[in-house]
């Protein structure tokens, strides 16, 4: 199946040249930081992870996503499902990929990295994020790549394949879980610390992450002349406004704890995030205000069968969600510190090249898969 | 055979990255073996100059996890029982008190880079 | 013949399977008399039993904010900067052992205003070596651990610079090399070593000077202004000190077990 990558037209060929170049601009700013440290990033003493770090947490939840096409389709026999459930598949592969390089690029010494393994400690939960997050891209490469090769030699699929599709659910739920875990034991953070933390990044996930997808699959459909379906953008769609409206019921249910609690060391942290003058505000405003309109938009029926209608609705979810994990839940966790004193923090910008070259390099391997996926789809005939 | 030109042609490319270090190093110096220069005012090490030699990265390796995770700080030598303190800076390089003249000689010749002095500081060079 | 055979290998792979599992947990969990470091589990280390150097169940530090003063204060962070190789950094990518902060900065959910002398007054912090450290908890390459005399200590050759310790600390104890720290030293002492870029580092109770006998250059220069002692021995200078004079830590709500007190 391989075969499919090195077979494609004009705009293939150029996207694969703007991510190779863009990933070598990453490549170029990632080696001033080995040079230099992370110095060349705008982390400091008082806010020790960045963005690296708040786009790992961020793209966890866009690969756990996938399960919310597994469990319809495997648990409920929701036929609309299997034409584009190999596409949340190969899309968790990239993310996770993409997960695996920000987690790299934030260590002060990569050289070191098999000391994880070397050296192995379950009372840490980074060990487990390990794990989860290689098995999970594993189960993915596996059952993704085993029920494409089926498809397109027109049987069914292995009946032991199931076994790994199954487990793949609670897998998922687990990578994102263990990456919540990472936060929300921690003495002394207050933003973090916090026992919804791993529901609400859960739903927050099962937002963004067919809000990708479905924005994905109609580049999709608009570049080849493969179609998904209208079906199943629908339900996902509707998949979106429930999880995005769990997720604003959580941070509304925090909101109320906090405030009517009044624990300053709780407090503090909202309180910088959307009414201090940090700089964080207006995204954190911009962002609650895009996920409410997103769920507004998908929560009526109509507005789901109009494609722009749901194509704006997801593009909404998708950057409130972004903006809400990959900027403020880090920020806002950091800033007050441990002493109370506010340390502002912006991503210099050699550090967003390195992120941009990731980014670059995770969205090289969606493609690729994505057109062995539609390649395969359109040879069988669909 | 298919693609004869491309086999050829992968083959040659290959034998020459192969062959890189043999034609690279042509014609530069013969290989001598390295005199790293020995302390002159102590005459034993806390084992045997050959055993040294072969193993002292290895030491060095377990005594630091000794001193710095296992608060060992003494070792007695295998070779005549006498006990030293496990300390790179304190012990080794209080005798052998130059790193360009001693450590740096066969590193250098053998092309190895040990991270001990990205913390380590190495005794003042006599000038 | 057939049956017995059958029956025997699987006694002995039984057998085999159970003779693996004493050093295996033993391996999983190695603390208590047999100091090794456990395989899995973050666990005790050794603390040098004998020999000449200072030894103790518990060590822990006492500080007294009314004797400290801006100049002694000062005298003490010079005195741990200078002998342990601290880079002076200017920027927030600094790097702080020990260091002088006001009193509600220390105490934030402790403090009011109306406190004799204010809330402005400073005092020094530096790494609490809690007996519950979140820090050698989260570290997922046990390059961070605690001793078994209550030190929390540092190996700067494991550190993979991942920062997960620096976030777990609810004191804001750690720093991070964001950069090689040698040229910010000016003139680095031999004895003890610089760090190097990517490591993260901190306060360890000079175990280096206890191991030779001496206490922590911080308590040596401050004027009697901190004490350092066994918490476990009844008749050390410390415990009387803490029997006869009030004293707080930092965060008690967070059950982390500070090792510095404070004498108000």
């Amino acid at each position: 199946m391989l075969e499919k990558v090195l077979k494609g037209n004009k705009v293939y060929w150029g996207w694969l040249a703007i991510l190779l170049a863009l990933m070598a601009v990453g490549a170029v700013c990632y080696g001033k930081q080995l040079v230099n440290g992370l110095t060349i990033t705008g982390m400091s003493r008082d806010v020790s992870w960045g963005f690296y770090i708040a786009q790992f947490t961020f793209l966890v939840g866009v690969a756990a996503s996938a399960v919310m096409m597994v469990i319809p389709k495997y648990l409920h026999d929701y036929k609309a499902y299997g034409k584009i459930l190999i596409f949340g598949e190969f899309n968790a592969v990239a993310m996770v990929c993409l997960c695996l390089m920000f987690i790299i690029a934030d260590l002060g010494s990569p050289q070191r990295l098999m000391n994880i393994i070397i050296h192995p400690t379950p009372n840490s939960m980074l060990f487990w994020d390990m794990i989860v997050l290689n098995g999970y891209l594993l189960i993915n490469i596996f059952v993704g790549w085993i029920t494409l090769q089926a498809y397109r030699k027109e049987v069914a699929p292995p009946q032991w394949i199931k076994f790994f599709i199954y487990l793949s659910i609670p897998w998922a739920v687990s990578i994102h879980t263990v990456t919540a875990f990472l936060y929300c034991g921690l003495p002394g953070r207050g933003y973090w610390m916090d026992a919804i933390l791993a529901s609400r990044f859960l739903a927050s996930a099962f937002a963004a992450g067919p809000a990708f997808l479905i924005i994905l699959l109609y580049i999709v459909k608009a570049t080849t002349s493969f179609d998904p379906g209208k079906e199943a953008l629908k339900s996902l769609g509707k998949t979106i406004a429930y999880a995005m409206s769990i997720n604003l019921f959580l941070v509304l249910c925090e909101v109320f704890t906090v405030n009517y609690s009044n624990i300053p060391s709780h407090l503090h942290h909202w309180h910088y995030l959307f009414f201090g003058d940090g700089v964080l505000v207006p995204w954190m405003w911009t962002s609650m205000s895009m996920c409410f309109v997103g769920v507004l938009i998908l929560i009526v029926p109509s507005n789901r069968e109009s494609d722009n209608m749901l194509i704006f609705g997801c593009l909404f979810v998708f950057i409130g969600a972004w903006i809400d994990k990959g900027l403020g839940m880090i920020g806002g966790g950091f800033v007050p510190n441990a002493l109370m004193e506010i340390t502002e923090y912006v991503p210099t910008q050699l550090e967003l090249g390195v992120a941009l070259g990731i980014y670059a390099a995770g969205f090289l391997i969606l493609t690729m898969l994505t057109k062995i996926a539609v390649g395969v789809k359109l040879e069988v005939g669909e | 055979m298919y693609d004869k030109g491309a086999v050829i042609a992968g083959l040659a490319v290959f034998v020459v990255f192969f062959s890189f270090p043999f034609w690279y190093n042509t014609g530069s110096a013969a290989y001598k073996q390295p005199q790293p220069e020995l302390p002159k005012n102590s005459k034993q090490c806390v084992e045997s100059k050959e055993w040294m030699r072969a193993e002292h990265m290895q030491l060095l390796n377990t005594w630091r996890d000794d001193v710095v995770r296992e608060g060992m700080h003494e070792y007695t030598s295998t070779a005549n029982g006498q006990v030293f303190n496990k300390s790179l800076v304190k012990t080794c390089m209080k005798c052998h008190d130059s790193k360009e003249k001693f450590c740096d000689k066969c590193h250098t010749t053998m092309d190895v880079n040990p991270y001990c002095w990205d913390c380590h500081v190495a005794p003042k060079e006599a000038k | 013949m057939k049956n017995t055979r059958r029956k025997f290998l699987k006694v002995a792979g039984l057998a085999v399977l159970g003779w693996s599992m004493r050093p295996a947990s033993r391996l999983m969990a190695a603390h208590g008399a047999q100091s090794a470091e456990g395989l899995f589990m973050a666990s005790k280390h050794g603390a040098p039993k004998h020999g000449e150097g200072l030894h103790a169940g518990r060590w822990i530090m006492l500080i007294d904010t009314n004797k400290l003063t801006p100049a002694i204060e000062q005298k003490c962070i010079n005195a741990c900067h200078t002998n342990h190789n601290v880079p002076d950094i200017e920027t927030k990518q600094n790097i702080k052992w020990i260091w002088a902060e006001p009193l509600h900065n220390v105490f934030p959910e402790q403090m009011h205003e109306n406190i004799p002398g204010g809330t402005e007054r400073t005092t020094l912090v530096l790494c609490n070596h809690c007996t519950n450290p979140p820090c050698v908890r989260v570290c997922p390459t046990k390059a961070t651990f605690q001793r078994e005399d209550g030190i929390v200590m540092m190996d700067f050759h494991r550190c993979i610079g991942c920062r997960y310790c620096m976030a777990a600390c609810p004191y804001g104890s750690r720093s991070f090399n964001f950069m090689d720290p040698r040229p910010h030293i000016k003139d680095a002492i031999p004895e003890f070593p610089t760090r190097t870029k990517g490591v993260v580092e901190k306060c360890e109770f000079c175990s280096e000077r206890l191991a030779e006998g001496k206490l922590p250059y911080c308590v040596e220069v401050s004027e009697g202004a901190m004490m350092f002692g066994d918490l476990e021995d009844p008749e050390s200078e410390v415990r009387k000190v803490l029997a006869s004079r009030y004293s707080i830590r930092r965060k008690p709500e967070l059950g982390t077990e500070p090792g510095v007190y404070y004498l108000i």
